[in-house]
């Protein structure tokens, strides 16, 4: 027999440089094929087309300085001094100036526990958490309002004055904090046994997923005062929290009952073999679960909640899109550049957060996927 | 033997609470007697708000004359139009926005979703940009900046056009100018023969699929189908010497007169509505397309199937049944979100139904109920559509 | 040829004529170096098993013969035809070599059965009654012509990698790629699965199979390739390749694999 032969890999060699490094990025990103090359130079031409004028308009050539005269001069580019004169007011709307520090403190407290609740390594979150649910809205009501359950701790601020990006918060998260809860209850409902609890809840879920928010804005603002009783009125503001949290609360019983049906049916067996009743297999095996796989689907909603705040402008409350909407109209700015510029400001706000929930549901779902799988 | 212990049953068991069925009836009892009463005081209540006001109940006043003028009407209105063709023509508004901004928006969402795969990575990435930039816009937004700050900003007529002018096209605040068109008697003929083409492709079709079946020879199904609906007529349209006279509007020293306008609260409203709703269905194209697992795509080349049957038979099939739901529910938001245009004064039902109207008649209960009873329909409709789809493409698993 | 009785299964069905040669393939992915300066020749009617540690570029390498993966350096020629960029030489060629997936990738909106025909009606543009006979053929081969209307997702692993191979006999191919058919099932479907693939071999097939089952290996291989870091170790016939390995890698491999 022949002696063993020791195994030695060849060396490894370097491809063929076409296939790599800068040209073979180009070669199969963007030339790979004739019809790929005509698309190329396609897009490319449109990108020219309108990436230059847009920054050259937002940026490069925009007025920064000066007042309406400044921008009437140059009208072909963006206006910022229309923005930053009147930013307190797209903060505050015509919330007293004297005592606009209570936004400041509820707003700080705000971003705080939102901070502290997305960054993983602080401890007591699940205490935060509760306390930003329960404690916080209340402290907020009495920060903004000045008075909560009759006892007043400072001068009231009446709610038509409430009004722009602070209004928009109010109103996005009094939304998020009652849809939740007010949402699972009903995906419950929905799967329940029994059959009037079912019919009920799907009713719910369905009448209101069915007809557009602006419809039940209007019923809020019209038909609201005549279903409550003689004298009992209700502020203009709370009506609209009312319809858009009762709104909101049917898309997330949607989704979490996404989450509930996930669920495979021996989690429940599992749960009823060691004798959990039904709440307390709900509390603590099913919604658990049900609740982590659909996070991305709640952060939608959030999403979809807070571009629909917008809405209430049409019922005559002042969110920031209505408070720049109205700034547009002042005569004293009627240039050409100044509605542009205002749009495009409430979208850069609108975009950031929006853009910015949805980048931290994509990264929640990434965690998810890592763990194990089904 | 142990019997007679198991038959005797905890006697703490039996009690009236522990019984399920009784536990579930006291519930359910309980709930709906919640919801009988909220609901009876919200009737009382209504009811005697409404005779403290003065407003009598009732479908009286949609035979009322309405007295209000209207920008955009599908069908004929005038001063001694009543409250009931208020309520059709907002309909008709509403269901002409949903139904062009539908189509609209799935050929953009589509060839957006496809971009967005595209292996050309600048095409990828404006794709990802136009997705992301209005996904994340309210839309509400988007109709203002189209409407206040492009549509009305632009000129008006007597800036674009001079006094005398023939006008065939033309942008101005008062929307799109364009030529009326007066077709010819023997256009009848052209829309005749498209007929009998879709007629005669639906039988080719038939036709070519037999003979598959039959022989296995194949026949170039979509090419004889364009051949027949658009190349035939077109060719007889030219025959016959282009039987359609564009009559141009004529600009007098105030205003146009003639011609056709389509003003520009529409245009704003459906270009938002497209330019938004594209986003979202470009992102279920995308998803959909990935759902199809890439060995899928390898199996079907090892058999050696040309690319374009692998699109069609494997992978197109398996994306749709991902698409499709998600894609109905995206219809149905834009078809509910055509009501923004309350915020722009586009007639549509929202808008001069229950808003104009409710106004001027008080009939709140009646004109939110008939508002809120059709787009409850719209939605019922398509989930009804949805149940039969999905038991129809549902994939048969153990 | 010197064969011995216990090798039945090992009729001279392998001739002279080449169906498969690989002439210098180099391949990339991105800066790693999977295959390095393959060289292989496979004569029509041969059964190949090819084995070696996971990563060794084994799938890669019967992956490039029906061009599922481009190769980037070097020569592929399938019945005399080379594989290149040109897409009517890619089908032609797959329409003669048939492939089966560790995850059988059956398309599952289709039936037993519609899996079958589609190719043949779509590319070989068979009657329909003709491809489902063929089909049906096919499905009785693999014992199982009563699962035919059935989907795949209620069928058991097994038996749906017995759809796949039948799926591609449909197409009478002249050579099979098997890309580790077993790998994905449980202990007692491998059997079944194996039966059919010897049944294939016993009938002339010529067959590379990526699989670590050393007795299907012992029994049907007319040779054994052991492929480690994107080159190939160490080829031989079966007896020889089991009894006497060459090389410690080898050697190191097959205790592993056998060891217990």
């Amino acid at each position: 027999m022949a002696e063993n032969k020791t195994f030695t890999p060849l060396p490894d060699l370097p491809p063929p440089a076409s296939t790599v490094g800068f040209v073979g990025w180009l070669r199969s990103n963007l030339f790979s094929s004739p019809a790929n090359t005509i698309m190329t130079v396609l897009a490319a031409v449109f990108a020219l087309w309108l990436i230059p004028p847009t920054l050259d308009w937002t940026l490069f050539s925009a007025v920064y300085s000066g007042g309406s005269e400044a921008c009437a001069a140059n009208p072909d580019a963006a206006c910022w001094p229309f923005i930053t004169k009147r930013l307190p007011q797209f903060f505050y709307g015509f919330y007293e100036e004297t005592e606009r520090w209570r936004v400041d403190v509820a707003a700080i407290m705000l971003a705080v526990g939102l901070v502290w609740l997305l960054i993983e390594r602080l401890p007591y979150r699940q205490f935060v958490g509760l306390f930003m649910l329960l404690v916080y809205p209340l402290i907020a009501w009495a920060l903004l309002y000045g008075s909560v359950f009759g006892i007043d701790f400072f001068p009231i601020v009446q709610t038509s004055l409430w009004g722009g990006f602070s209004l928009t918060l109010v109103i996005a998260l009094t939304g998020i904090v009652i849809s939740l809860p007010l949402g699972i209850v009903f995906a419950l409902g929905r799967q329940s046994k029994m059959p009037i609890i079912r019919t009920i809840c799907i009713s719910f879920i369905e009448f209101w997923r069915g007809v557009p928010l602006i419809t039940v804005l209007f019923m809020a603002s019209v038909m609201l005062p005549l279903f409550l009783p003689e004298g009992v009125t209700f502020d203009q503001l709370l009506r609209a929290l009312l319809g858009v949290a009762l709104f909101s609360s049917a898309y997330m019983a949607e989704v979490v009952r996404g989450g509930l049906q996930a669920i495979p049916k021996g989690q429940t067996e599992g749960a009823q073999s060691l004798g959990l009743g039904y709440w307390l297999m709900m509390r603590k095996i099913i919604l658990p679960q049900a609740l982590k796989t659909v996070i991305p689907g709640i952060v939608n909603t959030f999403i979809g909640l807070f571009k629909d705040t917008t809405l209430v402008l049409i019922i005559s409350l002042f969110d920031l899109l209505g408070v720049v909407q109205a700034a547009i109209a002042d005569p004293n700015w009627s240039v050409k550049s100044v509605p542009y510029t205002g749009y495009v400001f409430v979208a850069l706000v609108f975009w950031v957060c929006c853009f910015g929930m949805s980048q931290y549901s994509r990264y929640v779902e990434r965690k998810l996927h890592t763990g194990h799988k089904r | 033997m142990t019997d007679s212990v198991q038959t005797k049953a905890p006697s703490g068991d039996k009690s009236f609470w522990n019984e399920p069925k009784n536990r579930s009836i006291v519930y359910q009892l309980l709930v709906l007697l919640i919801v009988v009463g909220l609901g009876w005081s919200i009737f009382d209540n209504t009811l005697k708000n409404l005779e403290a006001r003065g407003i009598s109940t009732g479908f009286d006043f949609l035979s009322s004359e309405a007295g209000f003028a209207i920008i955009q009407t599908l069908i004929e209105f005038n001063e001694s139009s009543t409250y009931g063709d208020v309520f059709i023509i907002g309909l008709l508004n509403t269901l002409l926005v949903a139904v062009i901004g539908i189509i609209l928006a799935t050929v953009l969402g589509f060839i957006m979703g496809v971009a967005r795969l595209s292996p050309n990575w600048l095409v990828r990435k404006l794709a990802e940009v136009y997705i992301e930039i209005f996904r994340n816009v309210p839309l509400l937004l988007q109709i203002f900046f189209w409407y206040h700050a492009v549509l009305k900003a632009q000129p008006g007529p007597r800036e674009v056009f001079k006094s005398g002018d023939q006008v065939y096209f033309g942008v101005t605040n008062r929307g799109i100018a364009l030529p009326e068109f007066s077709f010819a008697a023997s256009f009848d003929y052209v829309i005749w023969l498209f007929f009998i083409g879709v007629a005669v492709s639906v039988f080719v079709k038939k036709w070519a699929r037999e003979r598959q079946v039959r022989t296995g020879q194949q026949f170039p199904v979509f090419l004889a189908t364009l051949g027949l609906t658009i190349g035939l007529p077109l060719v007889l349209f030219l025959i016959l010497g282009i039987p359609v006279e564009a009559i141009p509007g004529e600009m007098t020293r105030f205003s146009l007169k003639g011609g056709t306008t389509i003003n520009p609260e529409f245009i704003a409203l459906t270009l938002a509505l497209v330019v938004y709703t594209a986003a979202f269905i470009a992102e279920i194209v995308r998803a959909g397309i990935q759902a199809v697992s890439y060995g899928q795509t390898e199996a079907s080349r090892a058999l050696g199937l040309q690319e374009s049957v692998t699109l069609r038979l494997v992978i197109i099939p398996q994306a749709m049944r991902v698409i499709v739901p998600p894609l109905t529910s995206q219809f149905l938001n834009l078809t509910k979100n055509s009501s923004l245009a309350a915020a722009i004064a586009y007639p549509d039902l929202v808008s001069i139904f229950a808003g104009t109207s409710l106004n001027q008649t008080g009939q709140a209960l009646e004109i939110m109920g008939m508002t809120l009873a059709i787009y409850l329909l719209i939605s019922l409709l398509t989930s009804v559509f949805m149940n039969w789809y999905n038991s129809r493409i549902k994939l048969v698993e153990r | 040829m010197s064969e011995t009785a216990t090798q039945n299964v090992k009729s001279s069905s392998m001739t002279d004529e080449v169906a498969i040669r690989l002439e210098g393939v180099n391949k990339w992915y991105g800066q790693f170096h999977v295959l390095k300066d393959i060289n292989l020749t496979v004569k029509r009617g041969e059964r190949i098993v090819i084995c070696g540690p996971s990563g060794s570029g084994k799938s890669t390498m019967i992956r490039c013969i029906n061009r599922l993966e481009e190769h980037q350096q070097g020569k592929i020629l399938v019945d005399d035809i080379e594989l290149t960029d040109n897409l009517k030489n890619i089908e032609a060629i797959r329409r003669e070599v048939g492939m089966c997936f560790q995850h059988f990738n059956l398309f599952p909106h289709l039936t037993v059965l519609e899996n079958c025909t589609l190719a043949p009606i779509w590319v070989r543009k068979m009657p329909k009654k003709e491809a489902e006979e063929i089909a049906m053929h096919y499905l009785e081969r693999v014992k199982i012509p009563d699962q035919a209307n059935k989907f795949p997702g209620q069928l058991s692993g097994g038996q749906q990698q017995r759809v796949a191979i039948a799926r591609s006999l449909c197409m009478n191919p002249k050579v099979m790629l098997f890309d580790e058919p077993t790998s994905a099932l449980d202990p007692e479907m491998i059997a079944e699965v194996l039966d059919v693939m010897i049944g294939l071999a016993e009938s002339g097939m010529t067959m590379l199979c990526v699989t670590h089952e050393m007795g299907f290996a012992r029994k049907v291989a007319d040779r054994v390739i052991f492929m480690d870091a994107g080159q190939i170790v160490e080829e031989n016939e079966p007896e020889a390749f089991f009894g006497n390995p060459q090389n410690e890698r080898t050697q190191l491999f097959l205790s592993q694999i056998l060891g217990h």
